[in-house]
């Protein structure tokens, strides 16, 4: 008996042993593949925008499909969708997985092979990283004939990414807190803005700008440099090259310093720190806030809340060049195939469904990547004001990724809340330094690494 | 049958290895190596590989999924030690350290307390224990609906006639990080006192009892009986304790993100590597927290030996 129980735990101790060098062998496979994988892969881009290659019935498989969006992942994703998908392609079993840190915790699964079959590609990889996670979608040219925005995830001329929707940059606001306010004219420059603020603050009880301060990520108030400069080259070729951007005058100027003059004219929420970004969807459709800088996406988010839906508008940044006002349209989250997924034709029949027939873009007021597709109401009010919907060139082939390293490694963050929540800290009283100690502080972290990332 | 006896009579054990049949010290061996395979297996899996890749990652620029890994050398420590800024956060620390004291005050005296006779003594070490069961996020979310204004804190003044007390908690620079090192010992003052709990009800019953007979009071039990008695227990709170005021992290970030002057050093780490991709610095950044750690550990260590002889 003892000599029987001696083998068992000997063995066991063997499974455990290889258990534990098969997890290693693992690892230490993943890492050479590096180089390997990245040809193989770069090779299929020819073939690639094949979904409609074969008939429907003959693709199959199961596929996971990974979102951001813990919100409708089961209420429209798995309901809705999911059936209308099947009837087309019956063979394809799909699974949903939601992760609420999007980006912090996808690009840690990225260091696996295991992140689902479609996810969405993360914003800050750079250009060249794409063929090494991403299966191509097909060449710009072929996927440009009927979709838009394909070029922002793009490199050598092969688009990796579908645009799930896309967006104008803007403000939403309460309609009927500016009819209490007195406010006729939507305003087109941040001086007559701050006027607009002042109105409701003092007609009014609502907070004239809820900032979602704490929540962070809500202060994409960036999208803005576009329409200040009028120029669609001004992020991809001027700003790489912009020595102070954050100099007087310059888009970036111009958006921070009305943030910071909102928040040190009062004319932001009382206790920015404990801002509930949840809490702001129906404190905004019930009139309690009377703009929140947040693009086109949000509007059905805040509509959903709302008594009356049309309360609920949606104007372009304030300001102008020469009398014109623009806006800038830009992809949201692209869908992409994961470059290890065993069922490539099955994820890229969902992503090219989602594209041209899920619906997605319109229920979420935004644009369809498919081209020709009707505009959402929200924005056709953009049409009456005038508003031009300006799309930023892409970089020129080898500067793609220029402002992503730039932006990496100056640590400013364009994208990041960091620098935001110190202007707004400044403007409220409670920082020592002033607005120019920290636009002077952006501008030299910029330069040193603008001239490091071009080498000028 | 006869065959199985015939083979054990003939001294079988030489050839079908049994446990038994091994020297005592052997069989010893193969049970502690058995008995320690498996936490030393979890123990390196989860504790030193990691720790081996993050030295590894220190000395690479990466940004956490791209196959190019430049070798940089020390140049990211060098970056840490040349910019300030990335050591003034260890300012915030020390509000978290001097909460230290307030916890471990608190916990030592709720501990003692519970020790004697007292009525209701299970309800109230189960009061006191249970913030440390709680999980982190939702503390973070629980404090901050507390904390905000005419939040649950600003309602409690109302109701004692105190309106002209609140402050914005977290709003007011001067008032954040001792809103969030409050928080802190709210939660974790449960641990330090069950611990203390523990140590002080293993000091046998019979020195209390000559005690009281020698006269002693409640306090001169504590100062000479307690206080020798779990020494060596303060001692080790207070190196976790500090340790963890060096890396304040959870508390901040899901109630802040480091807004306001809240950012501690580990805060900082996580926006290097996750927010501008660089794991490379940030991994640097963790490998000097650790080697800070370790340091003030010894030095801790190093006094209460000096202390104690």
């Amino acid at each position: 008996m003892r000599g029987k129980k001696f083998w068992l735990v000997a063995l066991t101790l063997v499974f455990v042993l290889s258990l534990l060098a098969a997890c290693g062998g693992n690892n230490n496979a993943n890492q050479p593949a590096n180089n390997g994988g990245n040809n193989a892969s770069a090779n299929n881009g020819g073939n690639a925008g094949g979904a409609d290659e074969s008939a429907p019935e003959e693709i199959s498989g199961d596929i996971t499909v990974i979102t951001h969006r813990t919100d409708i992942v089961d209420s429209v994703f798995k309901e809705e969708y999911l059936p209308r998908f099947q009837e087309q392609y019956p063979n394809v079993n799909v699974s949903f997985e939601s992760i609420t840190d999007y980006e912090g915790q996808i690009k840690i699964r990225m260091n696996t092979e295991d992140y689902g079959d479609v996810l969405n590609i993360p914003n800050d990889i750079v250009p060249e990283d794409l063929p090494n996670f991403f299966e191509p979608l097909g060449s710009l040219e072929e996927l440009e004939q009927n979709y838009q925005f394909v070029h922002e995830q793009q490199y050598d001329g092969i688009s990796y990414g579908m645009p799930t929707t896309i967006n104008a940059s803007g403000i939403v606001y309460n309609k009927r807190v500016f009819e209490e306010a007195g406010i006729t004219e939507l305003p087109d420059t941040p001086e007559k803005f701050l006027e607009a603020m002042h109105m409701i603050k003092e007609n009014t009880d609502a907070i004239p700008v809820y900032t979602n301060y704490a929540a962070g990520w809500t202060l994409g108030w960036g999208d803005a440099m576009v329409p200040i400069s009028g120029d669609p080259d001004y992020t991809n070729h001027i700003l790489v090259r912009e020595e102070d951007p954050f100099s007087a005058d310059k888009p970036l100027h111009v958006i921070y310093k009305l943030m910071y003059d909102l928040a040190d004219q009062d004319l932001i929420e009382e206790d920015p720190t404990t801002t509930d970004w949840e809490g702001s969807k129906p404190m905004i459709a019930n009139g309690e806030i009377g703009v929140m800088f947040l693009g086109s996406w949000a509007i059905t988010q805040m509509q959903d809340f709302a008594d009356n839906p049309d309360d609920i508008g949606f104007m372009p940044f304030p300001a102008n060049v020469d009398g014109q006002v623009y806006s800038r349209a830009g992809g949201d989250y692209k869908m992409a195939v994961n470059v290890h997924s065993e069922n490539k034709e099955a994820a890229k029949a969902w992503i090219f469904w989602f594209a041209n027939e899920s619906g997605f873009a319109e229920s979420q007021g935004g644009i369809s990547a498919l081209k020709g597709a009707p505009m959402p109401p929200a924005l056709q009010a953009f049409e009456e004001l005038g508003v031009e919907l300006l799309s930023e060139t892409p970089a020129k082939p080898e500067e793609n990724g220029w402002l992503t390293q730039i932006d990496n490694m100056s640590e400013v963050g364009l994208n990041q809340p960091n620098f935001k929540q110190r202007i707004i800290e400044a403007g409220v009283g409670n920082r020592d330094e002033s607005i120019d100690d920290i636009f002077a502080d952006l501008n030299d972290r910029w330069n040193e690494a603008m001239h490091e990332v071009t080498g000028q | 049958m006869s065959n199985t006896l015939k083979e054990r009579g003939n001294g079988g054990s030489r050839f079908a290895l049994s446990f038994s049949s091994l020297s005592y010290k052997a069989q010893r061996r193969v049970i502690i190596i058995l008995f320690s395979i498996l936490p030393l297996a979890l123990l390196a899996t989860f504790s030193y590989l990691p720790l081996y890749r993050m030295v590894y990652y220190s000395f690479f620029s990466w940004n956490g999924f791209s196959k190019n890994l430049n070798f940089v050398g020390l140049e990211n420590y060098m970056t840490i030690f040349t910019r300030p800024e990335y050591f003034s956060v260890f300012k915030v620390s020390l509000y978290y350290f001097f909460a230290t004291f307030i916890q471990m005050g608190l916990a030592l005296y709720f501990a003692t307390i519970l020790t004697f006779k007292i009525r209701g003594k299970n309800f109230f070490k189960g009061v006191l224990f249970f913030p440390f069961l709680l999980n982190g996020v939702a503390i973070g979310f629980i404090f901050m609906y507390f904390f905000r204004p005419d939040g649950t804190l600003d309602a409690l003044l109302h109701v004692f006639g105190l309106s002209e007390f609140i402050q914005l908690w977290l709003g007011n620079p001067d008032l954040i990080n001792i809103s969030l090192a409050g928080t802190s010992v709210w939660r974790y003052m449960g641990f330090n006192f069950i611990i203390f709990l523990g140590v002080i009800s293993s000091i046998p019953r019979d020195i209390y009892e000559a005690a009281d007979i020698d006269g002693a009071n409640r306090w001169h039990q504590f100062r000479y009986i307690i206080v020798p008695s779990i020494r060596r227990i303060i001692e080790l709170n207070v190196i976790l304790s500090i340790s963890g005021a060096i890396a304040v992290f959870e508390i901040p970030y899901i109630m802040t993100g480091g807004a306001n002057g809240s950012k501690t050093f580990v805060i900082q780490t996580v926006d290097t590597a996750f927010k501008f991709g660089k794991f490379g610095l940030g991994s640097a950044m963790a490998v000097v927290l650790l080697i800070i750690v370790i340091i003030v550990t010894l030095l801790q260590n190093k006094l209460f030996k000096e202390k104690g002889a």
